[in-house]
């Protein structure tokens, strides 16, 4: 009778996770009448889908290597550097403040900043004559998204490597300057070996992330950027791209691509693991 | 060791500057409305919208809802997963963390395939049903947070002496749950519930495709036909955002400093 307790979870995540999720993904191997079929997905190929796919995967891609290098440097600074302990706390809490404020909010506060007629904009234009626009930057472009991203991106790698990072004792770096090593040999040798499993998990994380994030874009760019999941998007709204089971298509697709970024993840752990023994 | 201390601070005054000029810009713009002067019109502008007090309305009893529900399910969940069913607590962690993998649009998707009025579970037959089915799509966002929570929070006390104290005094499974085991795992249960409220209120994805007057559908309409009104509600959805971690960090403190022994 012990199975009983967790029958309304079971149920729950049936009906509004699991079922609505295997729906999409059966979806994608039937035709319209219910046939079974691999057009959908040879469809993805067409150079409208594939580009958006791609155009994703680089944005999720930069966004996430970058997020986790910055993050990562923050984070030691921070951990590690000798800055004060209220320092730390405060980047902590403010880190879990800023990873939660995503979505459109964010992307107003950068179009106040560093729109045409952001602060930024103006002040460096005004005040020392640099004319980011005329320069070739724009928000509203690759790396204008990027920009913005990285700034849920890095507050959550901060809130993951830091316990990480405080996980590190002392003795190994004690140990390891008595055997000789320098700083850079220890951080080389002992620290980011250590550190791989949870960087690389954060990583995937934050791929996923950014992957899966509409509404950033759609209020930078108005759903006109051509991103999987806008694709996706537009195609349920109002099946923009003719053909019903494209839809299903490009929802099975972007699954594939987290769940693809979730393995890679769990078999790098696997392995680094391995050496930690 | 100066030299490393000089780079940590460089890196995090380098940090500051990212993080906080665009806070500063949105502030700086939401004050811009009346030509010439900083103003607050653009909020009164907001605030006093029919529009904006609808959504957020319906948004904050979305998110209270999606909060009851959420704490209802996980928490019994957890609880017996723990006592009775620990061989099963790698597959439900796993369907938990599901919806990280799983982007929302393709949940939403799901649910408009699947909930459709002409299927067996019509939700969206109904005005009040695809409430119902938003509210639930709001708990299997927030599922992580919240199931990652109260299982850390019961990792920290022990549930089998406190269940069996509490059947010795006769208390039925609802008695134990929701009177020993809730009130000593609320600190968690309050912070998944605040992280929850956060993630709810700006929502856009599943109540845009859902077609719901959500806060988030409202927010996006604005940003694409105002200007200086969607700084004012980004500087007051920053403000939500840091008050619900400000709040989880002030519960989080208060249940530490009453384990201290005196």
């Amino acid at each position: 009778m012990n199975w009983l307790g967790i029958v309304p979870f079971a149920i729950f995540a049936l009906l509004f996770l699991l079922l609505p999720t295997l729906n999409i993904v059966l979806g994608a191997f039937r035709t319209g009448q219910g046939a079974a079929t691999f057009d959908n997905i040879l469809n993805l190929a067409q150079p409208r889908i594939a580009t958006a796919f791609w155009v994703s995967i680089k944005l999720s891609f930069a966004s996430a290597v970058i997020g986790c290098l910055i993050g990562f440097i923050l984070a030691t600074a921070v951990a590690l550097g000798g800055l004060p302990r209220w320092l730390r706390q405060s980047t902590l809490t403010f880190s879990g403040v800023a990873s939660n404020f995503a979505g459109v909010p964010l992307s107003f506060a950068f179009i106040a900043t560093l729109g045409r007629v952001g602060i930024l904009t103006i002040v460096l234009r005004e005040g020392f004559g640099i004319n980011l626009y005329g320069l070739g930057f724009n928000l509203l472009s690759f790396w204008g998204l990027v920009l913005v991203y990285l700034y849920f991106q890095i507050p959550l790698m901060i809130l993951i490597i830091t316990p990480a990072l405080d996980g590190l004792r002392r003795e190994w770096r004690e140990a390891a300057e008595i055997l000789g090593a320098s700083g850079f040999q220890y951080w080389r040798r002992v620290a980011l070996p250590i550190l791989w499993p949870s960087t690389l998990g954060t990583m995937a994380l934050l791929f996923a992330n950014s992957f899966g994030a509409i509404a950033t874009a759609v209020a930078l760019t108005g759903s006109q950027l051509s991103i999987a999941p806008i694709v996706l998007f537009n195609q349920i709204r109002g099946d923009v791209l003719q053909d019903p089971q494209l839809g299903y298509a490009i929802a099975f697709g972007m699954i594939v691509v987290t769940g693809i970024t979730n393995l890679i993840y769990i078999v790098m752990r696997v392995r680094s693991e391995r050496w930690l023994k | 060791m100066k030299s490393s201390r000089f780079w940590s601070y460089a890196a995090f005054f380098g940090g500051l500057l990212y993080f906080i000029i665009p806070l500063i810009g949105m502030f700086e713009f939401s004050l811009r409305k009346r030509r010439g002067a900083y103003s607050l019109d653009a909020y009164t502008s907001v605030l006093t919208d029919s529009q904006f007090q609808q959504t957020f309305l319906y948004s904050l009893v979305m998110a209270l809802v999606a909060i009851l529900i959420g704490v209802f399910l996980v928490v019994p969940t957890a609880y017996w997963v723990r006592l009775r069913l620990p061989k099963l607590r790698p597959v439900v962690e796993f369907i938990t963390l599901l919806p990280l993998v799983i982007p929302p649009v393709v949940i939403a998707f799901g649910y408009i395939r699947l909930f459709n009025t002409s299927s067996m579970i019509p939700f969206l037959g109904s005005e009040f049903g695809t409430d119902v089915l938003l509210a639930c799509g709001y708990v299997v966002l927030a599922l992580p947070y919240m199931y990652r929570a109260v299982d850390t929070g019961l990792r920290a006390i022990d549930i089998l002496t406190l269940t069996e104290a509490a059947q010795g005094l006769g208390a039925g499974w609802a008695v134990i749950i929701f009177r020993v085991i809730l009130p000593n795992v609320l600190v968690a249960v309050l912070s998944g519930a605040f992280l929850t409220f956060a993630i709810v209120i700006g929502e856009y994805v599943i109540s845009a495709l859902l077609d719901r007057p959500a806060f988030g559908p409202y927010l996006v309409w604005i940003g694409s036909n105002k200007a200086y009104e969607p700084s004012a509600l980004a500087v007051m959805t920053f403000a939500i955002t840091w008050g619900c971690m400000a709040l989880i960090q002030v519960i989080t403190r208060f249940s530490k400093h009453t384990r201290t022994p005196i």
